[in-house]
């Protein structure tokens, strides 16, 4: 090549460098993202600690923010949570499993192209339709069998639950899809039925994949904030573990709906009240966050099994 | 087949209790799938219904009123549009850029790992966090107002933006590398190779991608809650720094009346205007992605 082309050459180069670090400053921007959330959760929350110690915020069972005389123990607002947690859990992951199952093992491939995508609308319904649904349709519907209050745990965790079963069903059925052949030829080869092959060999080998889709999926309900919001109530209280019913039956209020009411709250300027709202988000973030990260690593120990 | 069934005519007892177990288990599992969708499809059949004789033009055009009657929408729908149109601006470049990052340049290393695992935590983030996060940055730090059209369009685009990244990754890493290697071929550079080979065949996986999690953006709430946006605005909002409302915020702030005529009426007029632009949004993505699909 002559002269001229090689310094041509040079600028493209240069050219494409530049494109190079522009691209990876876009990609670097989602670990600044997390250094944000990190940090603007930090800041407020460590000048709450300030005037609330951690201990009492942390073992604390009163929650007041902002009716006398004020408390801020955040374990009723986690006990809330645990209930909605514990409700759609039920709901979703029985549903789920069995969902992947079907559309795993007993799905024709016509059947499973249609099923597939009406599962997934369940997880595209934006959550404050769910919250209304649960509010003046469940509710009504359940009230007429049980003794309900117009805000419960109840409603809302059954919401949360239908909203969070694709996210069971659909890394599930990766998983089980993941599973060789081989192992349910050699099962059908010793005489096994379907319902046997399911669920003797396809789910246990499996298994660090569904057990990653449940702890996403109810991480995904531990955030989970306008279906609470709206539909079980503003009632900061323990659970009382010897009365399932008045779980369910009454209302609660999750660490996210306790966001919520004091995001909506006029509480202009920076009272413990306004800083509460940050360490309360940082507790519910650093739950969520330990939890997707568990998820992630029992994933990546079915991906090294199977590929 | 034949031995098959022989033998359980033989061991009858055996055959028999494990085939009605394999029958009943795999209704019942058909059953769990199709539950959840029933009970969504009842309870959007029941919201139709009560959004009959609510919703028509004047619901549309008008702003909200505490008269049920003469209730609207505009002012949320055209905040929600607006949020939406800043989101897609700022998320499209960002988002393709970094999965462009990921696919073409970055090599397999720790960095990446971590970006990665990064990318996939940041889309677990409960949607409220990432309104505290605009609280404290857009709205503190940078000061561009409480409940503003920008402070909304960029927290939520921060929401959406690790689904964008990872839809523009699986487009990207789907086009075939025999046609990278065909342009390298040619003489032409990395660059060259991304902008006249690869982002051309990505464009409609990257755009339904894009598209869909638009659709997840107009329906969040919890992050418009935190940076304060108003619940209920009367007016379009008329720049970038005014205040803006959206269409699940008017729907929460309805929700809470307490009149049937709201809970049973207006909200639920709210409920499918919102449902049926999603369902617009969405057909637009899926029409992208079958176009796609044939032209292969």
């Amino acid at each position: 090549m002559s002269q001229p082309d090689f310094s041509h050459d040079g600028i493209r180069t240069a050219r494409g460098t530049a494109f190079r670090y522009l691209f990876m400053l876009c990609a670097l921007l989602s670990i600044l993202t997390t250094v944000a959330i990190v940090a603007t959760l930090l800041i407020d929350a460590v000048d709450f600690f300030a005037t609330v110690s951690p201990i009492e915020f942390l073992t604390g069972t009163r929650w007041s923010p902002t009716n006398d005389p004020v408390a801020f123990g955040v374990l009723p607002l986690i006990s809330g949570t645990l209930i909605i947690t514990l409700g759609s859990a039920l709901v979703a992951l029985p549903i789920g499993l069995l969902t992947a199952i079907y559309l795993s093992e007993y799905a024709s491939e016509r059947r499973r192209a249609y099923l597939k995508p009406a599962l997934e609308v369940l997880a595209g319904v934006p959550t404050v339709v769910y919250g209304y649904f649960a509010l003046v349709y469940v509710t009504p519907a359940l009230d007429t069998i049980l003794p309900l209050s117009t805000f419960n745990a109840l409603s809302a965790s059954i919401m949360v639950g239908i909203m969070i079963i694709p996210m069971v069903s659909s890394i599930s059925e990766d998983a089980m899809s993941a599973v060789p052949d081989s192992l349910r030829q050699a099962s059908y080869g010793l005489g096994a039925t379907k319902f046997t092959v399911s669920t003797s060999v396809v789910v246990p080998a499996a298994l660090s994949g569904i057990i990653s889709s449940f702890i996403l999926a109810l991480s995904r309900a531990i955030g989970e904030t306008m279906i609470v919001a709206i539909a079980a109530g503003q009632t900061p209280r323990m659970v009382d573990l010897t009365d399932p019913a008045g779980m369910f039956l009454d209302s609660i209020q999750p660490m996210t709906s306790a966001m919520v009411q004091i995001g909506t709250g006029d509480i202009v300027g920076q009272g413990a009240a306004y800083k509460s709202l940050f360490a309360v988000g940082l507790t519910l973030f650093v739950i969520t966050f330990v939890m997707n990260l568990v998820s992630e690593l029992v994933a990546s120990r079915y991906r090294e099994v199977y590929r | 087949m034949a031995a098959d069934t022989q033998e359980a005519s033989v061991d009858s007892g055996f055959g028999q209790i494990s085939r009605t177990k394999d029958v009943a288990f795999r209704l019942l599992a058909l059953a769990a799938t199709l539950i959840g969708i029933v009970s969504l499809a009842a309870l959007l059949l029941n919201v139709a219904v009560d959004a009959v004789g609510w919703l028509d033009w004047s619901f549309l055009t008008n702003p909200p009123h505490p008269n049920p009657n003469n209730a609207g929408f505009l002012p949320a729908i055209v905040g929600s549009i607006a949020i939406m149109i800043m989101i897609a601006l700022v998320t499209f470049p960002l988002g393709v850029g970094a999965a462009i990052y990921l696919e073409e340049y970055a090599s397999d290393g720790y960095l990446t790992r971590f970006i990665q695992l990064n990318i996939a935590n940041l889309a677990g983030v409960p949607s409220v966090v990432y309104g505290l996060l605009g609280l404290g940055l857009f709205v503190g730090l940078f000061n561009i107002g409480y409940g503003s059209v920008l402070a909304a369009a960029f927290t939520v685009a921060l929401l959406i933006l690790p689904i964008v990244i990872i839809s523009a990754q699986e487009a990207i890493r789907s086009v075939p590398d025999s046609q990278r290697q065909a342009s390298y071929g040619m003489g032409a550079t990395k660059w060259q190779t991304i902008r006249n080979v690869v982002l051309p065949r990505a464009m409609p996986g990257i755009m339904t991608g894009t598209i869909l999690a638009l659709g997840r953006a107009i329906g969040e709430t919890a992050p418009l809650i935190m940076i304060a946006a108003p619940t209920t605005v009367f007016g379009v909002p008329n720049s970038l720094l005014s205040k803006v409302s959206a269409m699940p915020l008017q729907i929460y702030n309805w929700a809470s009346y307490p009149q049937t005529e709201f809970q049973y009426g207006v909200v639920a007029a709210g409920v499918v205007t919102l449902l049926v632009i999603l369902l617009t949004i969405n057909s637009v993505a899926i029409i992208i992605r079958n176009r796609y699909q044939q032209r292969t």
